[in-house]
C-alpha cells in the first residue's frame, strides 16, 4: 500500500494520483456523451454550414464575439419568453468549436437569426449607436471593406474539409465534393460583414419559432 | 436525457457512480478503525519548524461526511443520475420549464383573452395595457425602433402619423404579425446626371431648396422611368408596397441631394421580421395597440 510520505516526496507519483482523480469525473461527465443519440444526431432542420456562413462564423471566431455573446438559451422562461426555444443539443453536432460562450455582455445569439433585418445587422455591426444609442457593443467597421475571401474564406476549401472529416467520423450528413468544390465562388466577392450576416441570419432557425 | 446507443453505457454510468459512492463508505469506516497517537508528529519537518500531528479526523466532519453519502442516495433515488433510470419523480428541465411556462401563461391568458375581446382602439386607450405594451415593445422592438420609438436612419419612426404601410389599426398589425419587405430597385441605369435632375425634382416635392432647371427634367423621367408606378402620380407613395409619401418631410434615409442620389441610384432594402409565430396573437395585439398609441393626436 501507498505511504503518505511517498506519495509527498515524488512528484512523479503525485501527478499521475491527481490526474486519475480528475480523470474520474470525466469518465461521467464526458465519455458516455459521445454514445448519446440526442448529443450526437442533428435535429431536424440542422444543416452544414454552406461556405459563406462557415466562412462568417469564423469571423464571428475572429472578432471574439463569443466573450460577450452566448449562443446557448436555458430552459427558463425568462430566456425563451425573449430569445425563442431553449437550446438543444443536436442543434451543435457542425459547430466546431462550440460558441457557447459563458458571459453575457450582450444578449444571446443563439436564435438571432432572422430576428432583425439584413440592414439592420449592417448598421448595428459597423456602429451600434447608430441603431442602438445606448449599446456599449464596439464597432466592427472594417467588416465592410475587407474581403471575405482574403481572410476567412481564403482556405474555405480545406476548411470544409476538415469539417467533413468531422462529420464522416460521426456519421452526420455532410458536404458535397460539389459544394467544396463552388465554395470559392459561393463567397465570391462578399465582404466579411456579408457572411457574418449570412451567418447570424442563419442562427438558430431550426427550431426558431417553436415556444 | 439518456438515449445511450446501447444498454452498456446505462450499466457504465450506474457501475461507476454507486462504485465511487461506495468507495467513499469503505474510506470512512477504514478511516474510522485506523489508530491515531495524538500528539505524535508525523517524524518530518517541512520550512524549518512545520511539523505534522497524525490527529484523527474531527467528528463533525466524518458526520458531514457520512451525510453526504445519504444525501446522495436520496438524491438518486428521487432524480435522474443512473443510466436511464428516470427517478421517482420524474423530473426534466424540460418538463419543468413546461410547467413554469404554462403556470404564467395561465396566470395572463384572462388579461388576453380580455384585451383579444376589445379593437385596438379601445386598447390603446386602456392604461395597463399600454404598460404591458411598452414591456413588449422594450423587450422585442426598441433595437430597431428605438428606446423612444423615433426610429433611425433606415428604421421607421412610429411616433409621427407618417406610414409607409398605413397606420390604421388592423394595416399596424398585419405589418407586426406577417412582417413586410420593402425594395427600392436601383436606378443606376439612368446615368449620374439624369438620377441628380431625378433627386431635385424629388427634393422639390416637399419644398426643400433644388435646382429648378434640374427639377423640371427630373419630373419628365420621374414619369418616364415608372417611379409613378410605386410613389404614384403626386409622389405621394402607396401603402400596399410601402412606397413612402415624398412630398412630407419625413425621410427614412435622409432628404440630402446626396443621399436621395444615393438612394435612387442604388435602391434600398428593407425588412420588418414578422412576429406572429414567435410571440402569439395575444403579445401581438397589445403591441398593436401600443404602436397605435403612440401616434395618437399628432
Amino acid at each position: 500500500m501507498l505511504k503518505h510520505e511517498q506519495i509527498e516526496k515524488s512528484v512523479t507519483l503525485l501527478v499521475v494520483l491527481t490526474l486519475l482523480v480528475i480523470i474520474w469525473g470525466g469518465l461521467l461527465e464526458i465519455i458516455p456523451l459521445f454514445f448519446q443519440k440526442s448529443t450526437t444526431t442533428a435535429v431536424e432542420g440542422v444543416k452544414p454550414y454552406d461556405a459563406v456562413r462557415l466562412a462568417g462564423r469564423d469571423v464571428y471566431i475572429r472578432e471574439g464575439c463569443y466573450n460577450c455573446h452566448s449562443q446557448m438559451i436555458r430552459p427558463f422562461r425568462a430566456e425563451t419568453e425573449r430569445y425563442g426555444h431553449y437550446s438543444v443539443a443536436g442543434e451543435y453536432v457542425y459547430d466546431h468549436p462550440f460558441q457557447w460562450g459563458s458571459k453575457r455582455t450582450g444578449p444571446d445569439l443563439h436564435r438571432v437569426g432572422g430576428r432583425y433585418s439584413d440592414e439592420w445587422q449592417r448598421a448595428h455591426l459597423i456602429n451600434p449607436r447608430d441603431v442602438v444609442p445606448e449599446s456599449n457593443m464596439p464597432a466592427f467597421p472594417w467588416l465592410a471593406t475587407t474581403k471575405a475571401k482574403d481572410t476567412v474564406g481564403a482556405d474555405i476549401e480545406k476548411k470544409m474539409q476538415v469539417m467533413r472529416t468531422f462529420a464522416n467520423v460521426r456519421g452526420l450528413p455532410t458536404y458535397s465534393d460539389e459544394e467544396i468544390k463552388g465554395s470559392k465562388a459561393a463567397i465570391g466577392d462578399k465582404t466579411e460583414l456579408d457572411v457574418l450576416i449570412a451567418y447570424l441570419q442563419g442562427l438558430g432557425t431550426a427550431l426558431k419559432n417553436v415556444k | 436525457m439518456s438515449d445511450f446507443v446501447s444498454d452498456f453505457w446505462n450499466l457504465y454510468v450506474t457501475v461507476i457512480v454507486l462504485g465511487s459512492i461506495l468507495a467513499c463508505v469503505v474510506l470512512l469506516i477504514v478511516q474510522g478503525k485506523a489508530t491515531f497517537t495524538p500528539g505524535k508528529t508525523m517524524g518530518h519537518v517541512w520550512d524549518e519548524t512545520l511539523e505534522e500531528y497524525n490527529n484523527p479526523m474531527p467528528k463533525w466532519w466524518s458526520w458531514m461526511f457520512i451525510i453526504t453519502v445519504i444525501f446522495a442516495f436520496v438524491y438518486l433515488a428521487l432524480y435522474p443520475g443512473l443510466g436511464n433510470f428516470k427517478g421517482m419523480l420524474g423530473w426534466t428541465s424540460a418538463g419543468e420549464h413546461k410547467r413554469e411556462v404554462e403556470k404564467m401563461d395561465a396566470a395572463v391568458k384572462p388579461l388576453f383573452d380580455k384585451y383579444m375581446a376589445m379593437d385596438l382602439k379601445a386598447v390603446a386607450a386602456d392604461k395597463t395595457a399600454m404598460e404591458m405594451g411598452k414591456r413588449l415593445y422594450l423587450t422585442y422592438c426598441m433595437q430597431c425602433h428605438g428606446a423612444d420609438a423615433r426610429g433611425a436612419k433606415g428604421f421607421p419612426n412610429l411616433t409621427d402619423s407618417d406610414w409607409l404601410y398605413g397606420g390604421e389599426p388592423e394595416q399596424i398589425k398585419e405589418t407586426i404579425s406577417n412582417g413586410r419587405m420593402g425594395v427600392m430597385p436601383p436606378h443606376a441605369q439612368l446615368g449620374g446626371d439624369t438620377i441628380k435632375d431625378v433627386a431635385n425634382f424629388v427634393r422639390s416635392l416637399s419644398g426643400l431648396p433644388n435646382d429648378a432647371t434640374r427639377a423640371a427634367k427630373g419630373k419628365e423621367v420621374f414619369t418616364a422611368a415608372g417611379c409613378v408606378g410605386c410613389h404614384g402620380p403626386e409622389g405621394k407613395g402607396m401603402h400596399a408596397v410601402g412606397a413612402p409619401n415624398l412630398t412630407d418631410k419625413v425621410w427614412l434615409y435622409g432628404s440630402s441631394e446626396a443621399v436621395i442620389t444615393e438612394t435612387i441610384t442604388n435602391g434600398r432594402q428593407n425588412q420588418m421580421p414578422a412576429w406572429k409565430e414567435f410571440l402569439g396573437e395575444g403579445k401581438v395585439h397589445l403591441l398593436s395597440a401600443y404602436v397605435l398609441s403612440l401616434s395618437q393626436g399628432k
